[in-house]
């Protein structure tokens, strides 16, 4: 993906890109490196195996204007390891993060949290004397809002994982080309 | 049939043509050793690793082919840190095998271990750590294959004892194929079509190239190109022997100290054709005012080059040498004729840019270290190879010496680093015997590396140093005059440097000095004759600047000339 200079925008915004890389040591670590060592920043990163053991796939989510994504994309297809990059920017696609959230509860406010829980469709997964733990999964968002909306009862701790991605409909969006 | 993993080395180097390799032993590398004691390389043993990679990389950019050091783990390894960044930054072709301590001691703090390959991830193309004999095999081959395909660069092979130990059925792959790497080597048709039309549209064009004209071997395709047209040819420092220098149509090095006549051939351009080079700082000034009138070609085989920090309105991804055949081939006949006598006024006025001032200095009682490389030139004839360190003497290397064939001219420019050049010489003297090798250097960068003139005379390759000796960090010095108020910190070698004609005998060497500028050419003269490494004390005048100078930051019209 070139785009042509006269049609960088100068806005920053936030690109999800999966990558397909070689499933070996030190790949994360090489990712990893490029992106600090060239000052490019990772807001959210997640890494797993594909339905080929022998290839790993990462989603990246990163802020930057155009320019800069350019050159992300451009590095990270450097990169010996990397098989294969989509910007995911100009794709409809879904993503979907978890999150676990302990939030304290007493009498007056269990009520409130549970059905907080259910709009969101999530599932309380633990319960303590003082606290419930809410499962979530959703888009960043969902997310967001659940959290806007659990704070004021109080947070005592929280656990995001990284952003998954794909593509919708038939494509596949990491088949090797 | 089985081979140890020592074995399989040295099989794999045998069938990559190598020759020469530059080594320092280890413990965790002895196995290794004991296998290459009847390989038939030429092993040129060194005195400190950096300087192993220093002369792989000299071998490299002199031949062309990839070179290879040999060191062992621990200290050993991160002594090449240094050379491995130098060659990444200039994209030279080297392999780095290190030696490793064995697979179940990896990661337990053992004696003389260290993760070189986290180390060494940002400054390599790739690296790796063998932890299978079986893998072996294709783990050389496809590091030779990074090593000098593409964008070349530094590749480094993390070689555990217990591997070299065991033993593997051996059979070197016929075919190498790595997925996520895909040179582009064929530029877009499309794109070059386009490119022809915006050139033979130009009036003031300019032809900027660098380092990737001598990577690609394509300095015939570029001459050619630039006769037909009689578009005027700028150099970077990279580029420099990439087209004659002595042409008729060379502007010389364009940059941070280039001549004035390129820099502003540059900036009042009206096209400018980017071949192998990469818009670097010491070369753009400063980049918002850089080439303010010019749309911009830019053929490179790095796409992470393109765009990268000055937008380019027509890039082409591919091999120098491919593209500029295919626009050679594109050009028409009958147009050629009269787009060149329509480019006479522009070169008329490149003319006129280089009466209104040519790099010159004066000649007083003190020998000036400018007129020292003039005479170097002078006496060879640009058929020398030369070497140089980092600052002052480099630069005027640079300038005073008309580089006009390609490999002649080994300096670290990525990195700039001193005690380069000294080791450089090494790998090219070891692989041209019968050439004449140069290293012109300065009294603090020769120090970085001068245990080497132990190899130098073990292994009696006779290259000539010429240590332009000022008493300071010239370069240093000059910009704290410049910036600094003349406030000289740490740039003062205050006269305490060794007598280098004692310091050259003390290693079996031999040492001459000039103190006046008539002892020059016979000393150079003198110095070109004797069959053995000499090192010359060319004593200098102490406060001389480089001229012209592009402050930092600033645009390339805004020259220092006095």
């Amino acid at each position: 993906m070139l785009l042509h200079p006269q049609t960088w925008s100068f806005r920053i915004m936030r690109h999800v890109i999966t990558l397909l890389v070689e499933n070996e040591f030190g790949v994360l670590a090489r990712i990893a490196g490029l992106f600090s060592g060239r000052g490019f920043n990772i807001e959210s990163l997640g890494v797993s195996e594909t339905l080929d053991s022998t290839v790993s796939t990462m989603t990246i989510v990163t802020r930057g204007d155009d320019q800069i994504i350019e050159q992300v994309i451009k590095q990270l297809n450097k990169l010996v390891s990397v098989i294969k990059v989509v910007d995911l920017i100009d794709k409809d696609f879904v993503e979907r993060e978890m999150v676990l959230v302990k939030v304290a509860a007493n009498a007056e406010t269990r009520a409130e949290i549970l059905r907080v829980a259910e709009i969101f469709r999530g599932k309380v997964i633990d319960v303590g004397s003082k606290t419930y733990t809410i499962e979530v999964t959703g888009d960043e968002k969902k997310i967001n809002a659940l959290l806007a909306l659990l704070k004021p009862l109080g947070i005592k701790e929280l656990v995001r994982t990284g952003r998954v991605a794909m593509i919708r409909g038939s494509k596949t969006s990491t088949e090797p080309s | 049939m089985k081979k140890t993993g020592a074995q399989i080395v040295v099989e794999c180097l045998k069938k990559e043509g190598v020759e020469t390799l530059f080594n320092y032993p280890g413990g965790a590398v002895l196995p290794l050793f004991d296998e290459l004691q009847n390989a038939p390389f030429r092993q040129v043993l060194v005195r400190h690793e950096q300087a192993a990679v220093h002369a792989a990389d000299g071998y490299a950019r002199a031949t062309g082919k990839v070179g290879v050091a040999v060191v062992t783990s621990g200290p050993g390894a991160t002594n090449t840190v240094t050379g491995i960044a130098t060659a990444f930054m200039d994209s030279v072709p080297i392999i780095i095998l290190t030696g490793q301590v064995p697979t179940l001691l990896i990661g337990n703090d053992a004696f003389q271990e260290v993760d070189i390959i986290g180390i060494t991830r940002p400054c390599t193309k790739h690296n790796y750590l063998v932890k299978e004999v079986s893998d072996l095999g294709r783990i050389l081959k496809e590091a030779f294959y990074l090593a000098r395909s593409g964008r070349p660069g530094s590749i480094l092979v993390d070689l555990p004892k217990d591997i070299m130990v065991n033993s593997a059925e051996f059979k070197y792959p016929e075919k190498v194929f790595i997925r996520g790497y895909q040179p582009t080597y064929e530029g877009h048709p499309g794109q070059i079509q386009r490119a022809v039309e915006l050139i033979m549209k130009s009036k003031k064009p300019v032809l900027y190239t660098g380092g990737g004209i001598i990577s690609s071997n394509a300095s015939k395709e570029l001459t050619l190109l630039a006769e037909r047209l009689g578009i005027p040819v700028t150099m970077t420092l990279m580029g420099l022997g990439g087209f004659p220098g002595n042409h008729l149509l060379s502007l010389g090095m364009l940059g941070m100290h280039g001549t004035y006549h390129a820099n502003m051939a540059v900036m009042e351009s009206d096209l400018l054709i980017a071949v192998g080079a990469r818009f670097d700082d010491r070369v753009t000034g400063k980049i918002e005012s850089f080439a303010p009138q010019a749309k911009i070609i830019h053929i490179d085989i790095d796409p992470t080059s393109i765009s990268k920090s000055v937008r380019v309105d027509l890039p082409i991804v591919g091999d120098c040498k491919r593209v500029l055949t295919k626009i050679l081939s594109l050009l028409d006949e009958e147009e050629i004729n009269s787009f060149k006598e329509g480019l006479n006024k522009w070169r008329h006025q490149i003319e006129k840019w280089k009466a209104l001032y040519n790099m010159d200095y004066h000649q007083g009682e003190k020998i000036k270290p400018q007129y020292v490389v003039e005479k170097i030139w002078e006496l060879t004839k640009g058929d020398a190879i030369i070497t140089t360190e980092v600052g002052q003497n480099q630069m005027w290397a640079a300038q005073y010496y008309q580089f006009i064939k390609p490999r002649t001219l080994l300096t670290s420019g990525g990195l700039g680093t001193m005690g380069y050049g000294f080791p450089a010489a090494i790998g090219a003297q070891a692989a041209f015997p019968n050439k004449l090798v140069i290293d012109i250097s300065g009294d603090g960068s020769f120090q970085m590396n001068s245990q080497e003139l132990a190899t130098a005379v073990q292994y009696r390759l006779p290259i000539k140093v010429a240590i332009l000796n000022n008493g300071y960090l010239g370069m240093i010095r000059q910009w704290q005059e410049f910036f600094y108020g003349k406030r000289y910190a740490s740039s003062c070698l205050e006269g305490i440097s060794p007598d280098f004609v004692k310091l050259a005998e003390a290693y079996g060497a031999v040492g001459l000095k000039a103190i006046k500028p008539e002892e020059v050419i016979p000393t150079l003269k003198k110095a070109f004759s004797i069959p053995k490494p000499v090192i010359i004390d060319f004593v200098v005048d102490p406060e001389e600047n480089v001229y012209p100078m592009v402050p930092a930051g600033e645009p390339l019209n805004q020259m220092r000339l006095v």
